[in-house]
């Protein structure tokens, strides 16, 4: 950690600049480095269009430059609507939407992970899908002539155990500032 | 021609009409798609949570269509788009699939890498043939006007799709419906995306990215929306009549998914394709062809 001499509050005093290289060896983070800050990404995207808390460019400048609580705890990670735009686009192949990914699955390590994000990974580790097919949508899917779906997956099951999801969720990982 | 069909979390419970009308087309172009009862979640909703997981649930997918010795055709975008994905680093990623290998095992499963994954549309336009989906059409769609929306995970990120269109100015969808005689609409936003992605995060950021859509369709002149999407049906679809009346607009505009207006152009019943089970019933439309 290094700390800059700050005039107020609303200055950042500690960085982390490891925080990059923490990204870059993270599934989908391996390019943020060659970011050159155009703001291609974000002249194209709809979300930032809309909700000026998504900003694609700077919060990968807020990575380099390595501010790692601020970025994980953040709720404006989760609103990439990973429609692929900015991915197509970029000069640097940055693979934007793979960047949040990337810093999505570190701050679920660290405790923070979206309300939204959260709910749906727990009804995908109890059912094996988004929506509970329950016997009244196998009625209507039988009186429509269509295959029944059985309830529930143990198989979905025993890989959210496998690979620590299942820890992760239940070990009360925090929201989102 | 026979695949495993690949339904999703979405599909089965709030698209039926979508899966109907897609299994009558399949079986009438000589497409037999098959379904697995087994089959889970694609991986898609939690490949931003944990990738391992989302890799893994995928895997498992591919492994019980290769069990059937099938490829997979699917119905929704986004799990298109992981599956895809997964399958090709599985194909060329050694490593990789050791590893996902030693996992599946533990579930008593097994991989070898060689299932591939297509969209139904994507199956239509390329194994199809447009040729052939012409030959079949038997009353033209000429008196419907109707405006294409790709959504993103059935185009984008294009490195995964061997290009099989153009991420930026894509065509395959706007054929596929003057293959039926309909009129092709072109407009301004028909590139943007639903805003699904986002709708438990931010609603109303979510909403407004639909409704412009909405907007700009709504003054193109066309009868109908075409998807091939489940979860943008659930956005331009079950969501229209909140973003109209939250905005004071009053929105008509049907969403159709593309079976649906293959299968009228086919001959097929409303009723066999299941048009008034869609959430907004598209009365008027029907209209235009009894």
């Amino acid at each position: 950690m290094e700390s800059v001499q700050s005039k107020d509050a609303s200055v950042v005093t500690i960085l982390d600049p490891k925080f990059k290289y923490e990204v870059a060896r993270e599934p989908g983070g391996e390019n943020i480095k060659y970011c050159f800050q155009c703001g291609t990404c974000t002249s194209g995207c709809k979300v930032a269009e809309l909700d000026r808390k998504y900003n694609p460019r700077k919060i990968i400048r807020m990575v380099i430059l390595g501010m790692r609580e601020r970025v994980l705890a953040s709720d404006f990670i989760w609103l990439c609507a990973t429609c692929y735009t900015c991915h197509e686009r970029c000069p640097q192949d940055v693979r934007i939407p793979e960047v949040m990914n990337a810093l999505k699955n570190i701050a679920v390590r660290e405790g923070y992970i979206h309300p939204a994000f959260r709910a749906q990974a727990e009804l995908i580790a109890g059912n094996g899908r988004l929506y509970e097919v329950d016997e009244l949508a196998n009625e209507r899917r039988t009186d429509w002539g269509l295959r029944e779906i059985p309830q529930g997956s143990p198989e979905v099951a025993e890989i959210f155990g496998m690979t620590g999801l299942a820890d992760l969720l239940s070990g009360g990982a925090g929201g989102t500032s | 021609m026979k695949m495993a069909v690949f339904l999703g979390c979405t599909v089965p419970v709030r698209n039926l009409s979508y899966e109907l009308s897609a299994k009558r087309v399949a079986g009438e172009l000589g497409l037999e798609l098959v379904d697995i009862p087994e089959f889970s979640c694609c991986g898609y909703p939690v490949k931003s949570v944990h990738h391992e997981t989302a890799y893994l649930l995928a895997a498992r997918n591919l492994a019980l269509a290769e069990e059937k010795g099938l490829d997979i055709c699917t119905l929704c975008s986004a799990c298109t788009s992981v599956l895809t994905e997964v399958a090709r680093a599985l194909d060329t990623d050694e490593a990789l699939l050791d590893t996902v290998s030693k996992n599946l095992g533990m579930l008593g499963r097994r991989y070898s890498g060689k299932v591939k994954v297509k969209h139904f549309v994507r199956v239509l336009y390329e194994d199809i043939g447009l040729e052939t989906i012409q030959s079949a059409v038997k009353r033209p769609l000429d008196m419907f006007s109707i405006a294409s929306h790709y959504g993103c995970h059935y185009l984008k990120p294009s490195e995964i799709y061997d290009k099989f269109d153009h991420p930026e100015m894509p065509e395959s969808l706007d054929k596929l419906v003057a293959a039926t005689g309909a009129r092709v609409v072109k407009y301004r936003t028909q590139k943007d995306c639903c805003g699904g992605a986002i709708l438990g995060v931010n609603e109303e950021t979510a909403l407004s990215m639909a409704r412009a859509k909405l907007d700009d369709i709504s003054s193109s002149g066309a009868d109908a929306i075409n998807l091939i999407c489940p979860f943008c049906s659930v956005m331009y679809g079950a969501n229209q009549r909140k973003i109209g009346s939250s905005h004071g607009v009053k929105y008509n505009l049907p969403i159709l998914y593309y079976p649906q207006i293959l299968g009228l152009a086919m001959g097929i019943s409303h009723e066999e394709l299941g048009l008034m089970q869609n959430p907004i019933k598209p009365r008027a439309l029907l209209a235009k062809i009894s």
